[in-house]
C-alpha cells in the first residue's frame, strides 16, 4: 500500500455519555486524519476522553455525531487500558483468543504468536495462568493478543503503563519496529510525553474534558531511528518541553 | 527440591486438615453414642426419638424384605430427573434472558413473584394437572428449583465483566462466541454453585411431592411411618435422606474437581 495514503478520516466527533443522573460531554469537535504507516500519539489529562476516542474508532461505541471514513476492510487491533486476561485460560490460550474468534488459527499465525511470546520473555509462562503473572507481564500478554491477529491499525491505550522503565523502553522499541516494518499504523494513548515524542510521527495534545484537539505536533527528528535513540536527540528535549508546557498538567 | 521451611509449611497444612477430619468424625460418633446412651437409660422417649440401634434394625428389615433399595432408587431417580431437567431448563432460560435484555426486563417482576410464592401451594393444582404419580413429583421439584436457577444464573451472566465483553467485541466476536468463550467459562464457578443449590431444592421438591402423592420412595416411607406411628421408620427415612444428600453433594464436588482440570 502507498505511504501517505489517508486510511482514516475523522471529522467533528462528539460523544455524549448519558446516565440517569446526568450527561457527560466526553469528546467534542475531534478531527484528524491517519495516514498509512503513521504512528500517532494522543496525550491529555486523565478523564479527558482518550479511551472514548479509541473505542469510537474501533466501533465499540457510537459517536453522538460526526463522521469516520475509513478505507475498506481496515482491521483494528485494540489493546484496552485494562489487560482483561481470561483467568481460566493459560497465557498461550489468552494470546490466541483473537485468532480463535476470527478463525485465524493457522500455522503462520501460531508461529507468529510463539515468536512474540519468546521475544517478550514469556516462554517460561506459556502454560501458566494469568494469576501467576506480574502486572507488567500481563500487559505484555495483552499486547501479544492484540498483535496476533495482525491488524492494520493498532489502537493502544496506555500499553506500557504497567511496565518498569527498562522493559518499557525495550518493549516500545519492539512495538515500534513491528509497526514500521510492516507499514502498519498506530494510535497510542499515553501519559508519558517522552514516550509520545520518541515513538510518534505526530503527537495530538488534548484539552481537559470535553476533549478537543489543543495542538498537533509533527515530530521532526533528523536521523530518526528507534525510540531509544530518538530520546538522545536535541529535538526530543525541545518537543518534550514544548508539549510539557502545552499540557500544563502536573503529574 | 523444597526448602526446609516449605516442607514444614506443607506438613502443617496436612496436619491441620487431618485434625479437622478427625474432629468431624468424633462429633458424629459422639452424637450417635449419646443418642444410644440416652435411649438405653430412658432419658428420652424412644417411641418418639427412636435410637440408633432401632434405626439400624429397621434398615436391616427393609433390606431383608427387598424394599430398601426400591425406595431409595425411586427417590434417587426422581431427584436425578428433576435435577437434570431443572438445571438445563434454568440455564437455557437464563441464557435466553441474557441474550434478550428486553425480555429479561419484562419478565423480571413475574420471576420475582414466582420465586417468593410458596411452591407447595401449587401442589393440588399440579396433582390435578399431572395426576397422582411420578410426573407430579417431578413437576413439583421443577417448580421449586427452576425459578431460582433462572434468577441466579441470569444474575451471574449479566454481571460478567463488561470490559472483557468489550475486548471480545473489539475482535468482532459474535454474541454466540461471547457466550461460549466468555459468559459460560467465566461463570463456571457460579454454575457449579447453582448445581449445589439446585440439588438441595430438588430434594425438597421430591420429598414434598412424595408426601403428597407417592406410592414409593423415601418420602413415602417417612409419610407412611408417621401415619402408622412408626417413628423408627420416620427416623430411618430421614437418615437415608441425609446419606443420599451428602453422597450426591460429593458427587458434584467430584465432578467440579474433574472439570477444573
Ligand atoms: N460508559 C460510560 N458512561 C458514562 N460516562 C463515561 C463512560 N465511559 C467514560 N465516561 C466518562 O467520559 C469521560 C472520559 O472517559 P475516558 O475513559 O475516555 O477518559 P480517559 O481520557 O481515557 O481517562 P484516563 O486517562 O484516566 O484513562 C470520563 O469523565 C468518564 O467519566
Ligand atoms: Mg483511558
Amino acid at each position: 500500500m502507498l505511504k501517505d495514503k489517508v486510511i482514516l478520516k475523522i471529522r467533528d466527533i462528539r460523544k455524549i455519555y448519558h446516565t440517569k443522573e446526568k450527561e457527560i460531554l466526553a469528546v467534542d469537535n475531534f478531527s484528524f486524519d491517519l495516514k498509512q504507516g503513521e504512528f500517532v500519539a494522543i496525550v491529555g489529562p486523565s478523564g479527558c476522553g482518550k479511551s472514548t476516542i479509541l473505542s469510537i474508532l474501533c466501533g465499540l461505541e457510537d459517536a453522538s455525531s460526526g463522521t469516520i471514513n475509513k478505507v475498506d476492510n481496515l482491521k483494528f487491533g485494540y489493546m484496552l487500558q485494562s489487560d482483561n486476561l481470561f483467568e481460566w485460560r493459560t497465557i498461550y490460550k489468552n494470546c490466541i483468543l483473537g485468532l480463535e474468534i476470527q478463525n485465524l488459527k493457522d500455522k503462520e499465525h501460531i508461529k507468529y504468536v510463539n515468536s512474540l511470546i519468546k521475544t517478550y520473555g514469556l516462554l517460561e509462562f506459556k502454560d501458566a495462568y494469568p494469576s501467576n503473572l506480574s502486572g507488567g507481564m500481563r500487559q505484555r500478554v495483552s499486547l501479544i493478543r492484540t498483535l496476533a491477529t495482525k491488524p492494520d491499525v493498532l489502537l493502544l491505550d496506555e500499553p506500557f503503563s504497567a511496565l518498569d522503565q527498562e522493559t518499557r523502553l525495550a518493549v516500545s522499541d519492539d512495538v515500534y519496529r513491528i509497526i514500521k516494518k510492516e507499514n502498519k499504523s498506530a494510535i497510542m494513548v499515553t501519559h508519558d510525553i517522552g514516550e509520545a515524542v520518541s515513538m510518534a510521527d505526530r503527537v495530538i495534545v488534548l484539552s481537559d474534558r470535553p476533549s478537543e484537539v489543543k495542538n498537533i505536533y509533527e515530530i521532526k527528528i533528523k536521523n530518526r531511528k528507534n525510540p531509544i535513540e530518538n530520546r538522545k536527540t536535541k529535538e526530543f528535549s525541545d518537543y518534550y518541553d514544548l508539549i510539557w508546557k502545552d499540557i500544563g498538567y502536573h503529574v | 527440591m523444597y526448602s526446609l521451611e516449605h516442607k514444614k509449611y506443607l506438613k502443617k497444612i496436612r496436619r491441620n486438615s487431618i485434625l479437622v477430619h478427625l474432629t468431624q468424625i468424633l462429633i458424629i460418633a459422639l452424637f450417635i453414642f449419646i443418642w444410644q446412651f440416652a435411649a438405653n437409660n430412658e432419658w428420652i422417649n424412644t417411641f418418639i426419638y427412636s435410637s440408633p440401634k432401632s434405626i439400624l434394625e429397621t434398615i436391616i428389615d427393609l433390606y431383608k424384605d427387598g424394599s430398601l433399595f426400591h425406595h431409595i432408587w425411586v427417590t434417587f431417580y426422581e431427584v436425578i430427573i428433576s435435577f437434570i431437567l431443572g438445571t438445563v431448563i434454568g440455564i437455557v432460560v437464563a441464557s435466553i434472558l441474557w441474550r434478550f435484555k428486553f425480555l429479561a426486563r419484562v419478565l423480571d417482576p413475574y420471576l420475582t413473584i414466582l420465586n417468593s410464592l410458596p411452591k407447595v401451594s401449587l401442589g393440588p393444582v399440579i396433582i390435578i394437572i399431572a395426576g397422582a404419580g411420578v410426573k407430579s413429583i417431578i413437576l413439583m421439584a421443577l417448580f421449586i428449583s427452576v425459578i431460582v436457577t433462572i434468577i441466579n444464573v441470569h444474575q451471574a451472566f449479566i454481571s460478567t465483566d463488561s470490559n472483557k465483553i468489550k475486548l471480545l467485541e473489539s475482535f468482532r466476536a459474535s454474541k454466540c462466541q461471547i457466550f461460549f468463550k466468555l459468559i459460560i467459562p467465566s461463570n463456571f464457578q457460579n454454575i457449579i454453585s447453582t448445581f449445589k443449590v439446585n440439588l438441595g431444592l430438588v430434594f425438597i421438591g421430591v420429598i414434598m411431592g412424595e408426601f403428597l402423592v407417592s406410592k414409593a420412595g423415601v418420602g413415602y416411607l417417612i409419610m407412611y411411618g408417621s401415619q402408622v406411628f412408626n417413628l423408627n421408620l420416620v427416623m430411618t427415612g430421614i437418615i437415608i435422606l441425609a446419606v443420599m444428600a451428602s453422597l450426591m453433594y460429593y458427587l458434584i464436588v467430584f465432578i467440579e474437581k474433574r472439570c477444573e482440570k
